[in-house]
């Protein structure tokens, strides 16, 4: 049984990793840049969070949807200030810019709100009898409304996601841009407003995997992102980086071997499993479990 | 062609020339008493990033590929180092000699790892070589963060997870898991960290200069190219990543020795990022461009500190404001036409 508890605690960690690593891995499928600010639009989205509850003590949903809006709009102004304007440099030159977003993110959130941790209040509490989860099996299995939640709201945004980008408009646009950027603005296109939308999108989920995380593991500082944010770009090369359906995989991957590697080899040492798993995954397929392999043309 | 070579060695006596005029006035400075204690107390670490900024601009720059463990090998010449200078500390008076002895050590270990890294790693291509580089670095980080290793008459115990050292008494603990290394002898100075950064030049020049370092940049430039000419891709790979594993080895070393206690979270992920950066602005495969960046961005924080909480917000400022003058149009325009009319040849 407590096999059991601990896969259920991975797949929930591994939903968190997989929602953050689809922020990674559509940005970089567009825009081919490692977004490392990534993690730090998590850290931004669980303080919106916070203050929404603790100043303003509006509704849980009211919350998260403000969240949300912050962190999107965050999301298309950091890539129209930083991002746009090096469309054309070498995507190193993106890559330095990427982190000194990421430190400057950081640093605000550090002037702003100090380092002192906050307390994230748990919304998934039952109102009338205050339980946090459901008991199963006389009390063997315990499985929190936050891992529950976290599950199905990974699935749901899985679902939805993949509707919209074998569907609708924006959709198509996106796997066009993806695939070829000139060739796409040569069908009219507008490639600017395809790559702003995929930043939004990836923000947007950003702010909701931060609630997500900070429900489930409630201390809130100024670097909360930033291993989660390393694990989920982990997790999207492990699935094949550029594939949607790759970040869901590796991310519960991830979270499931992170989570059992603690629970039965060792919890100071469950990151290098982690990352050794990733390696051997890399040697055996290069490009990720689901990845497409690019043929090489001289 | 003897244009190009005089011009690459021309490159290269300019580099040491000024890493020579800048050892002499800050020694000279120092000797004066004319330099705050603020700087005085930078100059090893300086000699240290800037160590590891040339050797990951030879992955990065000279090879072309992506690493973003290069402060892992810094962490395996850090405590080895450390090791070897206390291993030698009752054997060896001179202090000098023991510190060279740690560098050396640091250099060999972190070669070896670089070995064994670079055997899968140099397999992988781009982004998925780049993300293998972080994974080993988080790995060795764990690991030594996992390490106790301890010195008595028998001679080194080890033990990984707990402290399950069985020593005999008078044995000491070197390496205490999280705790790292503690009451190290301060034993770097700045005189041999000069000395490193020279070495670390000469040996890449003459590497870059030599049939090898053509090969290494044939591959960064084309490597199915390369391959088909028949330049054993792996193997020149492996030679320009072991080179730049080892010189991070001996700069972590150094780095080590400069403070009296060193833990393996030193040598994290953000780490590597920051020599990374140092490389970049300085500008890839411009060795003198990554000491410059490596000793003003290492100086840069300290020398915000007026600005107490508001530096690393500056700090952050500056990198990406210099990143996006660097790639504006208008900018990359002006230094290709001042190129052109310089006689040079423009890319």
């Amino acid at each position: 049984m407590s096999f059991l508890n601990s896969l259920i605690s991975g797949i929930s960690l591994g939903s968190i990793y997989a929602i953050i690593a689809l922020g990674y891995t559509m940005v970089y499928g567009i825009a081919k840049m490692l977004n490392f600010a990534h993690g730090d639009v998590i850290m931004v989205g669980a303080y919106v969070c916070f203050f929404a509850v603790s100043r303003f003590s509006l509704p849980p949903l009211l919350d998260v949807l403000l969240a949300v809006v912050v962190c999107t709009c965050l999301g298309m102004t950091i890539e129209k200030l930083a991002y746009a304007p090096l469309r054309a440099a070498p995507s190193l030159a993106v890559l330095i810019t990427a982190i000194g977003v990421s430190y400057f993110l950081q640093n605000a959130a550090l002037l702003l709100w100090t380092p002192n941790p906050k307390v994230f209040p748990n919304f998934f509490t039952h109102k009338a009898t205050g339980q946090t989860g459901v008991v199963l099996f006389d009390g063997a299995l315990r499985v929190s409304y936050v891992t529950l939640v976290t599950i199905l709201v990974c699935l749901a945004i899985m679902a939805v996601l993949t509707v919209f980008i074998s569907n609708s408009k924006l959709g198509k646009a996106m796997r066009a841009v993806s695939e070829d950027k000139d060739a796409a603005r040569l069908m009219g296109i507008n490639v600017n407003t395809t790559i702003s939308a995929t930043f939004a999108i990836g923000s947007g989920l950003a702010a909701i995997a931060g609630v997500l995380l900070c429900s489930a593991y409630p201390t809130l500082v100024p670097t909360t992102g930033s291993m989660p944010g390393i694990k989920a770009f982990t997790a999207a090369v492990f699935g094949g980086i550029g594939s949607i359906p790759g970040a869901l995989l590796g991310g519960l991957m991830l979270g499931v071997i992170e989570i059992l590697a603690k629970a039965y080899i060792s919890t100071q040492l469950s990151d290098a499993v982690v990352f050794g798993v990733l390696i051997v995954v890399l040697l055996v397929k290069p490009t990720g479990l689901l990845g497409k392999v690019v043929r090489e043309k001289v | 062609m003897k244009n190009k070579l005089s011009k690459a060695s021309r490159r290269a006596f300019l580099t040491c020339a000024v890493v020579v005029a800048a050892f002499v006035a800050l020694q000279s400075l120092a000797s004066a008493g004319a330099m705050s204690s603020m700087l005085r107390g930078l100059l090893v670490p300086i000699c240290a990033y800037v160590v590891m900024a040339i050797s990951l601009n030879l992955t990065v720059g000279v090879l072309g590929e992506l690493s973003l463990g290069h402060a892992g090998f810094m962490s395996v010449g850090a405590f080895t180092g450390v090791t070897a200078a206390a291993a030698l500390q009752n054997l060896v008076a001179s202090k000098e000699l023991r510190l060279i002895a740690a560098l050396l050590v640091g250099a060999i270990f972190a070669g070896i790892v670089g070995f064994l890294v670079g055997i899968p790693v140099l397999r992988l291509n781009g982004d998925y070589l780049a993300i293998v580089t972080l994974a080993f670095g988080e790995i060795i980080k764990s690991v030594f963060n996992n390490l106790y290793l301890g010195l008595d008459g028998h001679g080194f115990h080890l033990s990984l997870l707990d402290n399950k050292l069985r020593m005999e008494e008078g044995g000491r603990l070197i390496i205490g898991g999280p705790m790292g290394v503690g009451g190290i002898q301060k034993i770097a100075n700045f005189a041999t960290g000069f000395a490193l950064i020279m070495l670390c030049l000469v040996v890449i020049f003459n590497l870059v200069n030599s049939r090898a370092g053509r090969a290494i940049m044939a591959i960064r430039d084309n490597r199915i190219a390369a391959e088909s000419v028949g330049i054993p891709v792996t193997k020149y790979k492996m030679t320009a990543f072991v080179t730049s594993a080892a010189m991070a080895g001996a700069a972590g070393a150094l780095f080590a020795l400069n403070f009296s206690t060193i833990v393996a979270n030193k040598f994290d992920f953000n780490t590597s990022i920051l020599v990374l950066v140092f490389v970049v602005l300085g500008g890839l495969g411009n060795m003198l461009g990554s000491i410059v960046a490596a000793a003003a961005l290492t100086v840069l924080p300290e020398a915000l500190r007026q600005f107490a909480d508001y530096r690393m917000l500056v700090y952050a400022i500056v990198l990406i404001a210099v990143m996006l003058l660097r790639n504006s149009p208008g900018i990359r325009a002006f230094t290709e036409r001042a190129r052109i009319r310089k006689g040079g040849e423009a890319e």
